[in-house]
């Protein structure tokens, strides 16, 4: 493989277990910087494990995992999140009883300085959350707002990686659609990001590769039109093809 | 007015204490850490404090001092082996790290025994206590705009979350710590020098549980609703003098009653109406 | 000498367990930390002096003390901890309550009763001594482990072998899949603190005719010592709450004997302490540290 930019993320070999149950076996890949790289895979197959791993809320077992030149796999949380490494999370983990700036100047706290208001709207802004009040209880949104200021409040620390865990979960077609736009708009502005997801539609249009994970193991990668195509890919979700 | 005062001094200066050692244990439950260690601390640094008074000729000034390094020592101290745990299991521990502290205060030849510690100098009125209670709330005032404060409510929300935001929960959990058994200890001191005579007893779970009372009523994580809440549960008693052995069945009904009805304490029930 | 000391440890072991059973049955099944069990432990202890006082023979005024401190607990629930289920109000709350109605209960015994010690009439219950071998055992010690061992075999037997004890181990597994699985789960609540405050209420009792003493603080120094046995033990297990309080009382009375009588309370919150710090699902439980 071609030399890692110094703010790509690198997986190699991650293994993670819980115990004697095998969570990823073997699994490798790259988030380059300003890249979008989906992973997907039947539930259970491992995509939150490789999330948690990443994010230090689990250790591995074997493999590597670094940021550029910087390995991760031994830091705490917090620290990997300081390199600049975030995440959302499937069930949405915002600070339900903080109000919605408070909630996105928490996750500008790695930054130097104080956010200011214009900042924070502009934040909002780009997780398509603007129309949402920055004093309102973040617990009290719909659900939809929540997941956008979720993503507002990743993007307050000026990630270098994100990783989006099922980000579109229901969420209906047109905020889907606009899920679309502030995903490119996080690549675009120069992070790399790792989108988890059962939209096939969603990662289709805004992946540049893809990883099929099944069982804790990769099973096939490459653009979303070839995984689609691939038959391991295929009988994996559906069964033998019959049709 | 003046003569009021006067004759009510004693129950101004347990106000003022009381609302020093709700204030510190605020600080703990600010960032979700049910550590109920302050009355511990709080003799510690009364002992410290007092026989440094007592043996050394300290003044009060540095009575209060000795005794709040001391008590920011021991909560560094706890806040190892206390690192892992939440919720049940760290409000059990940091009980039991005060009965021990209490058993040490009865054994320790210095202390006086269960008997007690006295001839502390009466250099403590109700200008110390008051101006410590001030002092700590403006320092808490000024404190809660900061990140640290931002961090402190993120930890108690969701700890998972905020490490994943890059806050360093441990150190927040020990700054919280510390920060409150200064407090304590310094409302240990004072409570010492106004006081004359200390006992063991006067720190063991009783009183741990008469500041969580005051905590609650007055609303657990709002400075302000420390203090009031204290104010009210330590007036409450001289209140309802008339009911005589009965006394704490308004206190207990009156905990009672914010816990099912209003849990956010009066600060919560102000901010209802806002 | 030591042979005297196991047995005196024995008989308030004995006692220990009953106490710390109630704590760890109520926690086992509803994630509560009940610090109002001490004072239906006094309340108990009350009612059986104030009966027996009132000319009743002794076994009666117990037996009618345990049933009432069954129905206070029942009453409890009702007042300070269902209503905090119904709306969600997490592990804090529970707590906060329990010390309320603990208190209120503690207030109304001593407008009721003063707060002096009281002792039980003379004659209501036995003081013969009897001396097996070299050890000197009073009548009323042996009367008290028979009784306490008794109820932990009751206890026992309701839990492994009668649809209660299978609904209550259900409950305390996962509240939800019992509700699923159609347990009544309020009833089912209501009879866990029936028996976790009889048991506790009877070691009130229990204590105050080994002591020949009552009185309204008397909840307070068991109180923190249960707390240290069922960590001991391992929260929500009842088998260890009798092997944690048979062991600590064991080491008490050993160190009394030895070092003094003033370390004794050191020595529990410091094997506690260190429990928690190296293994906070204590000798037998089966619950780990709550992840943060």
């Amino acid at each position: 493989m071609a030399e890692a930019a110094a703010h790509d993320l690198e997986i190699e070999r991650l293994s993670v277990r819980y115990g004697g149950v095998i969570a990823l076996e073997d699994v490798s890949l790259r988030v380059p910087a300003g890249r979008i790289v989906g992973l997907i895979g039947p539930n259970g197959a491992g995509k939150t494990s490789l999330i948690n791993a990443v994010t230090g809320v689990v250790r591995p077992h074997a493999g590597r995992i670094s940021l550029g030149p910087q390995a991760l796999e031994r830091l705490p949380q917090h620290q990997i999140a300081r390199r600049g490494i975030v995440r959302t999370y499937q069930n949405i983990r915002l600070f339900a009883a903080l109000s919605v700036a408070e909630n996105v100047r928490a996750g500008a706290l790695r930054v130097p300085g104080a956010l200011d208001d214009a900042a924070l709207r502009a934040l909002l802004e780009r997780a398509s959350a603007g129309e949402v009040e920055p004093r309102a209880r973040a617990g009290s949104l719909p659900y939809g707002a929540q997941r956008r200021v979720e993503i507002a409040r990743a993007l307050a620390a000026r990630p270098a990686i994100v990783l989006l865990d099922e980000p579109a979960a229901g969420m209906n077609p047109q905020e889907t659609g606009e899920l679309r736009a502030v995903i490119r708009g996080i690549a675009a502005a120069g992070a790399g990001v790792l989108l988890v997801e059962h939209d096939m539609g969603l990662v289709s249009a805004v992946c540049d590769r893809v990883l099929v994970l099944n069982f804790g193991r990769a099973l096939a990668e490459g653009t979303p039109q070839e995984i689609a195509r691939d038959p391991k890919v295929i009988e994996a979700y559906l069964g033998t093809a019959t049709a | 007015m003046l003569p009021f005062f006067a004759s009510h001094s004693k129950l101004f200066e347990q106000i003022g204490i009381n609302a020093l050692l709700a204030l510190s244990l605020s600080i703990s439950l600010r960032a979700g850490s049910l550590a109920l260690a302050q009355a511990a601390f709080m003799g510690l640094a009364a002992y410290v404090g007092s026989i440094g008074a007592v043996t050394y000729g300290w003044n009060l000034a540095e009575s209060v001092t000795a005794g709040a390094l001391a008590a920011a020592a021991a909560a560094a101290l706890l806040a190892l082996p206390i690192g892992r745990l939440r919720g049940v299991f760290l409000a059990i521990a940091t009980i039991g790290f005060g009965e021990i502290a209490r058993v040490a205060e009865i054994n320790l030849p210095v202390t006086g025994g269960a008997e007690g510690f006295s001839n502390i100098p009466n250099d403590a009125g109700a200008p110390a206590i008051y101006g410590a209670l001030a002092a700590t709330g403006l320092a808490l005032a000024l404190f809660s705009r900061s990140k640290a404060a931002l961090a402190i409510a993120a930890t108690r929300e969701d700890e998972s979350a905020a490490r994943g935001v890059g806050i360093d929960v441990a150190a927040v959990r020990l700054g919280t710590l510390v920060a409150g058994a200064v407090v304590a200890g310094v409302a240990g001191v004072l409570y010492a020098h106004a006081n004359f005579f200390i006992t063991p007893g006067d720190f063991g779970f009783p009183r741990m549980e008469q500041i969580l009372v005051a905590c609650v009523v007055g609303g657990v994580t709002s400075s302000l609703g420390a203090v009031l809440g204290a104010t009210v549960m330590t007036v409450l008693p001289e209140a309802v003098r008339f009911l005589q052995d009965y006394r704490e069945v308004s206190t207990g009904a009156i905990l009672l009653g914010f816990i099912l009805f209003a849990p956010g304490g009066i600060a919560g029930l102000w901010q209802r109406r806002a | 000498m030591i042979l005297q000391q196991c047995a005196n440890g024995i008989f308030l072991g004995a006692v220990y367990a009953l106490f710390a059973i109630g704590y760890t049955l109520v926690f086992g099944v509803l994630d509560i930390l009940n610090l109002a069990h001490a004072a239906i432990f006094m309340a108990a202890a009350f009612a059986a002096l104030w009966l027996t006082a009132s000319g009743w023979p002794l076994p009666g005024a117990a037996l009618a003390a345990v049933v009432f401190a069954g129905l206070l607990g029942i009453g409890l629930d009702r007042v300070a901890f269902a209503p905090l289920r119904r709306r969600n109000a997490g592990t804090l709350a529970p707590l906060i309550s329990s010390i309320g109605a603990a208190i209120v209960i503690g207030g109304v015994f001593r407008g009721l009763f003063g707060p002096d010690e009281r002792r039980f009439p003379e004659g209501s219950f036995a003081a013969a001594q009897f001396h097996i071998g070299p050890l000197t055992v009073g009548a009323l010690d042996l009367i008290i482990l028979g009784v306490a061992l008794g109820l932990m075999l009751a206890l026992s037997y309701v839990m492994r072998a009668t649809p209660l004890g299978r609904d209550i181990r259900a409950v305390a597994e996962d509240r939800v899949a019992a509700a699923l699985l159609g347990i009544d789960l309020e009833r089912t609540i209501a009879l866990t603190f029936f028996i976790a405050s009889a048991l506790g209420g009877a070691a009130g009792i229990l204590i105050g005719l080994q002591y020949n003493s009552v009185s309204t603080d008397m909840g307070g120094r068991i109180e923190l010592k249960g707390l240290a046995i069922i960590i001991l033990g391992g929260m929500g297990s009842v088998t260890g709450a009798v092997v944690g309080a048979f062991v600590l009382a064991l080491v008490e009375t050993l160190t009394v004997a030895s070092i003094g009588a003033s370390y004794r309370d050191a020595v529990a919150f410091g094997v506690m302490f260190l429990l928690l710090v190296l293994r906070p699902s204590g000798l037998l439980g089966k619950r780990a540290l709550r992840a943060a």
